[in-house]
C-alpha cells in the first residue's frame, strides 16, 4: 500500500448554500400547499407561485453547486488539508476525497430507532438538484402557455410543484427513509399528472397503470431497504454511530469487507427491482409509453429529470451496494447490465412502429435509461451519471418541441402520420430545437449526447463487458434511425391532416374515444390504423380551437424560449466532461465522482456541516488499476465510500467508429423515409405484408412484444382471477359462514339472555326499586303537610331529641 | 354563678320563642319569635364569652345580630308579598307545598 500522509487543519466551513441545501425541496413543498389553498384566488391562478418556487430552488441549487465546486477546488489545491490518507488515482496523480455535507435531524422515533431527515450533499446530489430545478423551472414556464385555460390549471401547477419537491427531497436524502418519502411523493404526483385529464377513460387507465406498475417495483424498494437495514445496522452503529438507513453508512458497510455477501446480493437485487419499475426498464417499461396520456410538460419533466431517473439515481447513490452485491467487476454479466442492455434494444425497436410522436420519445427515453443502467451495471458510474445530466436537456427539449408542434402545428394531435409533416418551414424555431436535440440524442459530435453515450459504450467495453458494448453500439444505430424517422415524419415531407390546415377536430374526438391504448390485439398491420389517439385533443383545449382556423404557425414565446435554452444546452452540456479533449475538460469527473479513498472513521459523516474532509495523498502508479477501495479491504479504522471505478482512455479510433455507426443510422433511415413516406417506393411499401418474417416482426413490435397482453391477459387472468375467485369462495363460504354462524349463535344466546336475565333479573330489579320508592313516598306523604308551623315543630322536636341524646351520651 | 342566671334567662327566652314559632298563626309574630330565639342564642354566646374571658363570643354575637337583621328584612318582605296576594298573613292557610 502506498505511503499515507496525515495532516489536520482547522475546520473549514462549507458555505451557506451547501449547509442549507435542505431548504431547496422545502420551497416547492410550501408553494404546493399555498397553491392548493389560495391558488385559485391569485391573479395567475397559482401558477406564479409554482414558477417562483422553482426559480428559488434553482437559485439555491446553483449556489450549492457553485460552493460545492469551490469545496472540491479547495480540497484538490491543498488549501484545506484535514485528513490525508490514501486515495487511488490514475496515472500517479493525487486525488482528494471531499466529504459530503451531511445534516440530519431526528424526524421521528419508534422502538428505539431514530429516523432522520436532512440532507446529504455531494457531487451527485448537486448535479441532480441543479438539473431538476432547472428543467422544472423551464417546464413550468412552458406550461403557463401550454395549459392556458385548462379547467384544472391550478391543480396542475400544484401537482407539478409537489412533483419537483418530491424529486428534490429524494436527491438530497441522507437516509433511505427520506429517499422512500421522495420516491413515493413522485409516484403519487405522477399518478395525478398522468391522469390530469381523467375524464377520458384511457387517461385514467394510463394513470392507474403507471401507478400500479411502479408499485410492483416499489415492493422491492421496501424489501431492499429492510434487508440493508437489518444487515448493516450493527456495523454502522458500531463504526459510524449512524443507523443502517444512512446512505453513507450503507455504502461504507458494503465496502468494509465485513458485509454478508448474500445480504448484499439480495438487497441489491430487491433495490434494482424498484429501479426497474421506476426507471421503466424491461420488463416493467410498459407504463412509460402509456404515461404519455398526461399533458406534454408532464411527460417532459417525467422523462428528462425526475421520476424515471430516480431509479438510475438510486443505483448511482447506493453504488457500493450494487458493486459488491452483484459483483460488477468480478463477472462480465450481472443483473443490472443485462436488464439495461435488453432495455436498450427492445425499446429502440419499439420506437420504429409508433405513430405517436410522444411515444417515439417515450421509447427513446426507455432506451436511454437502458444505457444509463447498462453503464452503471458495467462499472461506468461517471458516464452514466453524466448521461443523466445531458439526457435531461435534450430529452426535455424534444418533449417540449413535440408539445409545441401539437400546440401550434397539428391541432393537438400527436399522430405523426396523420397530422404532421412539412412543419419545418411553418415552425422554424421548434424544428431547429428538435433537430439539434435529435442530433444530440443520436450522439453526433460535438453535441451533448456524444460525450456521454460514447463514454458509456467505451467504458462498458473497457470493463470487460464486450457483448454489451456491441449492444450499446447497435443501440446507437437504432437511436439515430428512429429519431430520423420521427424527424422526417414531423418536419419534412408533405403536410398531412391538421398540419396541412385540415380541421379535423371531430375525427380526433372520435378517435380519442375509440383509441384503446391497451389494445394488445391490433388485428391488421395496417399503416393507417390509428390506435394511438391524440391525447391532448380534449375539451379542455376549447380555448385554442381558433388555431385550426389559421393553420400551423410558430408557438408563442413562452414556449419557444424554453426550447431555445434547452437546445443550446443540448449543444454545449457535453463539454462539461469532454474526455476527447484531455483531462482538463473532465470537470464533471473532478466535481461529481466521489473519490475511492480510505477515510478515517473518526473524520467521516455524522459530523454535521462545515467539516469538509479532504484527503490528499495517493501515489498509485500506472498499472495499479485494480487497487484501492472495493479491491482491498479498508485498513482498521478507515472506511471506503465509493469503489475505485476505472475509466477508459478515450481513443479517436473508437470515437470515430461510433460516429460512423451513428452516421450510418441517420443516413440510411433518411433515405428509407424519403423512399417510403414521400416517394411511396413500391418495393418498400407493403413489405411487411408480403414478407412473412417482416410481418411477424412488425406484429410483434406493434403489439409491444405482447407484454401488455402478458400482464393483462395472462398474469392478471391466470394469477389474479383465480386468486380473486379463491378469495371470493373463501369469502362466501369460510368468512361468511363463520360470520353467519356467529350471528346465529349470538342470536340464540341473546334470546335466552333477553328472556331470563333481562326480563327477570334486570327488569325485576328496576321495577322493584320503582315500587319500593312509590311505597316509601306514599308512606312519607302525610309528613309533607305544607304547614310551616308543623315543620317548625318537627324541627325543634328533632333538635330536642338530638340535644337529649347529646346529654345522655355526655353524662 | 352569674352565668347560670344568664343561661336560665336564655333558656326561658328560647322556649318562649319556640312556642311562638310553633303556636302563632300570624307570620309577623312568628318572625318576632324567631328573633327571640336568636337573642337567646346571643345571650348564651355572651355569657360564655364573659366566663371564658374570650372575645370570640362577642364577635360571633355581632354576626348573629347582622344576620338576624337581614333575615327580618327578607322575612317581612315575604310577609308583605303574601299579604298582597292573599289578603291574609295566617300561616296555617299557606299549604300549597303539601306533598
Amino acid at each position: 500500500m502506498p505511503t499515507a500522509e496525515t495532516t489536520r487543519a482547522a475546520a473549514h466551513s462549507a458555505g451557506w448554500f451547501l449547509e442549507n441545501a435542505w431548504i431547496i425541496p422545502i420551497v416547492p413543498a410550501v408553494a404546493f400547499a399555498l397553491i392548493i389553498f389560495f391558488g385559485k384566488r391569485l391573479p395567475m391562478k397559482g401558477s406564479e407561485l409554482g414558477v417562483a418556487s422553482m426559480v428559488a430552488s434553482l437559485v439555491l441549487s446553483a449556489g450549492a453547486a457553485w460552493q460545492w465546486m469551490n469545496r472540491v477546488d479547495d480540497a484538490s489545491s491543498g488549501a484545506v488539508k484535514e485528513v490525508a490518507r490514501i486515495a487511488r488515482a490514475e496515472g500517479g496523480q493525487s486525488a482528494s476525497f471531499v466529504g459530503p455535507v451531511v445534516r440530519e435531524w431526528t424526524w421521528w422515533q419508534s422502538g428505539g430507532l431514530e429516523f432522520g431527515i436532512g440532507q446529504h450533499i455531494d457531487g451527485l446530489a448537486v448535479t441532480l438538484l441543479l438539473v431538476v430545478a432547472f428543467i422544472s423551472t423551464l417546464v413550468q414556464i412552458y406550461s403557463l402557455e401550454y395549459l392556458r385555460g385548462d379547467r384544472r390549471y391550478t391543480h396542475f401547477f400544484a401537482a407539478l410543484t409537489l412533483f419537483s419537491a418530491g424529486m428534490l427531497s429524494m436527491v438530497l436524502a441522507p437516509n433511505m427513509v427520506q429517499l422512500i418519502l421522495g420516491w413515493e411523493i413522485m409516484g403519487l404526483c405522477s399518478f395525478m399528472l398522468i391522469g390530469h385529464w381523467w375524464e377520458d377513460q384511457a387517461n385514467a387507465r394510463a394513470a392507474l397503470k403507471a401507478f400500479f406498475t411502479v408499485r410492483v417495483g416499489d415492493v422491492g424498494l421496501l424489501v431492499g431497504t429492510g434487508i440493508l437495514f437489518f444487515s448493516a445496522n450493527a456495523w454502522t452503529q458500531a463504526n459510524l454511530g449512524v443507523s443502517g438507513f444512512n446512505i453513507s453508512g450503507i455504502s461504507a458497510w458494503a465496502l468494509s469487507g465485513e458485509a454478508g455477501k448474500s445480504a448484499l446480493t439480495w438487497g441489491a437485487v430487491a433495490l434494482f427491482v424498484a429501479c426497474i419499475g421506476k426507471s421503466g426498464q424491461f420488463p416493467l417499461h410498459t407504463w412509460l409509453p402509456d404515461a404519455m396520456a398526461g399533458p406534454t410538460p408532464v411527460s417532459s419533466l417525467l422523462h428528462s429529470s425526475t421520476m424515471v431517473v430516480a431509479g438510475v439515481f438510486l443505483v448511482a447513490r447506493l453504488y457500493p451496494v450494487f458493486w459488491e452485491g452483484l459483483g460488477i467487476t468480478e463477472n462480465s454479466v450481472n443483473f443490472i447490465v443485462v436488464i439495461g442492455g435488453v432495455t436498450i434494444v427492445i425499446a429502440a425497436l419499439l420506437a420504429f412502429v409508433q405513430h405517436d410522436i410522444k411515444k417515439v420519445l417515450a421509447y427513446s427515453t426507455v432506451s436511454q435509461l437502458g444505457y444509463m443502467m447498462m453503464g452503471l451495471g458495467a462499472g461506468a458510474w461517471l458516464p452514466a451519471v453524466f448521461h443523466i445530466f445531458t439526457h435531461a436537456f435534450f430529452k426535455a427539449c424534444l418533449f417540449l418541441s413535440a408539445g409545441s408542434v401539437s400546440h401550434s402545428g397539428s391541432h393537438h394531435s400527436f399522430d405523426m402520420k396523420k397530422d404532421m409533416g412539412g412543419l419545418a418551414k411553418k415552425m422554424p424555431i421548434t424544428a431547429t430545437a428538435w433537430i439539434v436535440s435529435t442530433l444530440a440524442l443520436a450522439g453526433v459530435f460535438p453535441l451533448a449526447g456524444f460525450f456521454s453515450k460514447d463514454e458509456i459504450i467505451d467504458n462498458v467495453g473497457h470493463n470487460g463487458y464486450q457483448v454489451f458494448m456491441i449492444i450499446g453500439l447497435s443501440g446507437a444505430f437504432l437511436t439515430a434511425a428512429y429519431m430520423t424517422r420521427a424527424t422526417y415524419l414531423t418536419f419534412f415531407g408533405e403536410a398531412r391532416g391538421a398540419a396541412a390546415g385540415v380541421h379535423s377536430a371531430d375525427v380526433h374526438s372520435a378517435d380519442v374515444h375509440s383509441a384503446d391504448v391497451h389494445s394488445a390485439d391490433v388485428h391488421s398491420a395496417d399503416e393507417g390504423h390509428d390506435a394511438h389517439g391524440s391525447h391532448d385533443a380534449h375539451g379542455s383545449h376549447d380555448a385554442h380551437d381558433s388555431h385550426a382556423a389559421h393553420g400551423p404557425h410558430e408557438s408563442p414565446k413562452l414556449i419557444t424560449i424554453p426550447l431555445v435554452i434547452l437546445a443550446v444546452l443540448a449543444i454545449f452540456a457535453g463539454l462539461a466532461n469532454a474526455t476527447p479533449f484531455g483531462s482538463d475538460w473532465e470537470r464533471f469527473k473532478k466535481y461529481v465522482e466521489p473519490s475511492p479513498a480510505f477515510v478515517a472513521l473518526d473524520d467521516t459523516i455524522a459530523t454535521g456541516p462545515g467539516e469538509a474532509i479532504s484527503l490528499v495523498g495517493a501515489e498509485y502508479g500506472e498499472g495499479e488499476e485494480k487497487a484501492g477501495c472495493a479491491y482491498e479491504v479498508p485498513e482498521p479504522g478507515t472506511a471506503c465510500y465509493f469503489p475505485a471505478v476505472s475509466h477508459a482512455k478515450f481513443k479517436w479510433s473508437k470515437g470515430l467508429l461510433s460516429l460512423a455507426i451513428v452516421a450510418a443510422g441517420l443516413v440510411s433511415s433518411w433515405f428509407f423515409c424519403v423512399q417510403y413516406y414521400t416517394r411511396r417506393n413500391r418495393r418498400l411499401v407493403g413489405l411487411t405484408e408480403r414478407n412473412v418474417v417482416l410481418r411477424g416482426g412488425y406484429k410483434l413490435l406493434w403489439n409491444k412484444y405482447y407484454l401488455d397482453a402478458l400482464y393483462e391477459k395472462v398474469i392478471v387472468r391466470v394469477v389474479a382471477h383465480p386468486m380473486a375467485r379463491g378469495a371470493y369462495w373463501i369469502n362466501q363460504n369460510v368468512l361468511d359462514g363463520t360470520v353467519n354462524a356467529t350471528g346465529r349463535i349470538s342470536r340464540r344466546i341473546a334470546g335466552w339472555v333477553y328472556r331470563n336475565i333481562d326480563q327477570r333479573v334486570v327488569d325485576g330489579a328496576v321495577n322493584g326499586s320503582g315500587a319500593a320508592a312509590q311505597g316509601a313516598g306514599g308512606a312519607l306523604r302525610p309528613v309533607q303537610s305544607g304547614k310551616v308551623n308543623q315543620y317548625g315543630a318537627l324541627l325543634f322536636a328533632a333538635a330536642a331529641i338530638g340535644a337529649l341524646v347529646l346529654v345522655i351520651i355526655n353524662t | 354563678m352569674l352565668t347560670v342566671q344568664f343561661l336560665l334567662l336564655a333558656a326561658v327566652l328560647f322556649c318562649i320563642g319556640v312556642y311562638g314559632v310553633i303556636a302563632r298563626k300570624n307570620a309577623v309574630m312568628v318572625l318576632m319569635s324567631i328573633e327571640l330565639i336568636l337573642n337567646a342564642v346571643n345571650l348564651n354566646l355572651l355569657a360564655f364569652s364573659a366566663r371564658l374571658g374570650s372575645i370570640d363570643g362577642n364577635t360571633f354575637a355581632l354576626y348573629v345580630i347582622a344576620v338576624a337583621a337581614a333575615e327580618v328584612g327578607v322575612g317581612l318582605a315575604m310577609v308583605l308579598l303574601i299579604y298582597r296576594n292573599r289578603r291574609s298573613i295566617a300561616l296555617d292557610e299557606l299549604s300549597e307545598m303539601k306533598g
